[in-house]
């Protein structure tokens, strides 16, 4: 897996690449949470070139949305499809976190309040 | 029926071992991508699960087979660790809002609902986890 964490209009996008599965998430939760442990309320994580997810991966996802949530902060996801939308359908996730169709709809949805 | 076995240590830097040797037979047994991808996501959820329990005393197996049943792809999980029926366990309220929800819990529920039918067997001082896919 790889992650590209950048800071675009006011907030912070993770790009995810590959697999987040048991192996993988540690590194995502190390690299994300150290993100919002700095400061950053507002977060983007894009999915679009991520091909696989496991509930270890979606362990890694809600300890974000906690954290943040804890601190009043915001995620949104973009670009979730496929097998990825399916998991997150079956879990239950598709319902409680906030998702769109691309990058730039979750930034204008997060900075426009 | 022809069906392939492997065995790894049950840790998690296998996990990629473990995939690679499973899609290797989905492959092998003609199973389309999208059946794929559930049977390698239950293979995780079941084979981290041994990582993580099985062995609470030290180091031991996970042990893998593939079948190909004509028109089930058959995957079998065995380990030697303590008897655990993980089918035992409740499912999660997968309708609880992200304050309620606890960490953790999903991976077995993915096998349910992934699998077209999963049985627990204690054999022989072995927990023996079946799960079938239709093609």
């Amino acid at each position: 897996m790889e992650i590209d964490i950048r800071k675009e209009a006011g907030a912070t996008v993770a790009t995810m690449k590959g697999r987040l599965d048991a192996v993988t998430a540690p590194e995502y939760e190390s690299r994300i949470n150290s993100v919002v442990e700095g400061g950053e309320t507002l977060l983007v994580i894009d999915f679009e070139r991520l091909d696989y997810i496991s509930s270890a991966g979606l362990r890694g996802l809600l300890v974000t949305a906690k954290l943040l949530k804890a601190k009043q902060g915001k995620v949104r996801f973009a670009n979730v499809r496929g097998a990825v939308k399916e998991v997150f359908d079956i879990s239950g996730f598709g319902s409680i976190f906030q998702m769109d169709d691309s990058v730039a709809a979750s930034l204008a949805a997060l900075t426009d309040h | 029926m022809t069906h392939d076995t492997k065995r790894f240590a049950a840790i998690i830097a296998n996990l990629d071992a473990v995939s690679a040797f499973v899609e290797e037979c989905a492959d092998r047994f003609g199973l389309d991508a999208g059946k794929k991808f559930g049977v390698l996501l239950a293979l995780e959820e079941v084979f981290v699960n041994i990582c993580h329990y099985a062995y609470p005393d030290g180091a031991g197996d996970a042990k893998i087979t593939c079948i190909d049943d004509n028109g089930l792809f058959v995957l079998e999980i065995s380990d030697e660790g303590r008897p655990f029926d993980v089918l035992s366990r409740p499912d999660p309220d997968t309708t609880l809002d992200i304050e309620e929800r606890p960490i953790g819990g999903l991976g077995i529920h993915l096998v349910r609902r992934l699998s077209d039918g999963a049985s627990y067997q204690r054999q022989g001082g072995q927990n023996i986890l079946r799960m079938e896919f239709k093609r």
